[in-house]
């Protein structure tokens, strides 16, 4: 069976072969490339600037530990993929139970991120302490922030799923979400390396 | 307007994720050798980059789309580049 680019968003508009609503979906994540550019540029500045303010992280965070949260985040991409290529064959079911399995990921993810947040505070590192904590959390935070966006979206994307709003014919909604998905596990993948490992 | 009908093939979506895995068991890796930071830095850049092109590529399928959408997607990221690229050389000419 041949996949097509326009068929699943069945009734949106067509411009240059891209339905409108993914061309949208992609200029809104090339300006949350640029939010977090500014974001870890402002790192990258601040770090380089004082670098004997900045702790060998490995002494304050917790890397194995987030390390496997960085893992349960790929999974969730890998679950996303697979409610996509689901209903693109024709299956709602395992649509709804890959989508509901990315939520609960997600979730999964921010609970262990929340974990480590309250193990810094506890340890003294807090976003207003110093140089580093700042940074950390303003970044850890706004990536936070668009996972549990993520989150409730999906959890909005499940309940349409169950409503039937999604068909093998007409699932556009559903590669909109995995492209936010996706991209949110982008940004880690950036954020893990250089809060995390260097 | 017309829709304009295109091909897309299915990746192997798991293997895939075993090179996602493979990558980040790499990465942790390359921070916990006794490697000197200046080695140890684009290693582990490169290795990001690679995994971030994985995810790109195969799960948001940029490999099957058209120029317009890949340009869209690309060029942000050279604009970051060449946003966090002169405070980097900045901060190394000072240390």
């Amino acid at each position: 069976m041949s996949r097509t680019a326009a068929s699943e968003h069945h009734g949106t508009p067509v411009w240059q072969g891209i339905p409108t609503t993914k061309f949208a979906m992609w200029l809104f994540l090339a300006s949350e490339v640029m939010f977090f550019a500014g974001l870890i540029g402002a790192y990258i500045v601040l770090r380089g600037g004082a670098p004997e303010k900045w702790p060998v992280v490995s002494d304050v965070l917790n890397v194995p530990l987030v390390a496997g949260n960085t893992f349960i985040l790929i999974v969730s991409s890998v679950t996303m993929v697979r409610a996509y290529a689901a209903i693109e064959d024709g299956n709602p079911q395992g649509m709804r139970r890959m989508l509901i399995a990315t939520a609960a990921l997600g979730a999964f993810f921010l609970s262990i991120q929340a974990v480590e947040w309250s193990a810094l505070m506890n340890e003294g590192t807090a976003p207003a302490t110093d140089l580093f904590g700042s940074v950390f959390f303003t970044l850890t935070g706004f990536h936070g922030l668009h996972v549990l966006g993520g989150v409730l979206t999906l959890v909005y994307v499940v309940f349409k799923a169950f409503r039937g709003a999604f068909t093998q014919a007409s699932h556009g909604g559903v590669e909109l979400m995995g492209l936010y998905w996706h991209f949110v596990d982008v940004v880690w993948i950036f954020l893990f390396t250089i809060l995390y490992l260097i | 307007m017309t829709e304009h009908v295109v091909t897309r093939p299915r990746p192997n979506y798991m293997l895939v994720f075993v090179f996602l895995a493979l990558l980040t068991a790499a990465e942790v890796g390359v921070a916990f050798t006794g490697l000197p930071k200046s080695m140890q830095v684009p290693l582990l850049i490169a290795l990001a980059i690679a995994k971030a092109t994985l995810v790109g590529m195969f799960y948001m399928h940029l490999r099957f789309e058209g120029r317009v959408l890949r340009f869209i997607a690309v060029g942000p990221l050279l604009l970051a580049i060449i946003l966090s690229l002169p405070p980097l050389v900045d901060s190394i000419g000072h240390h």
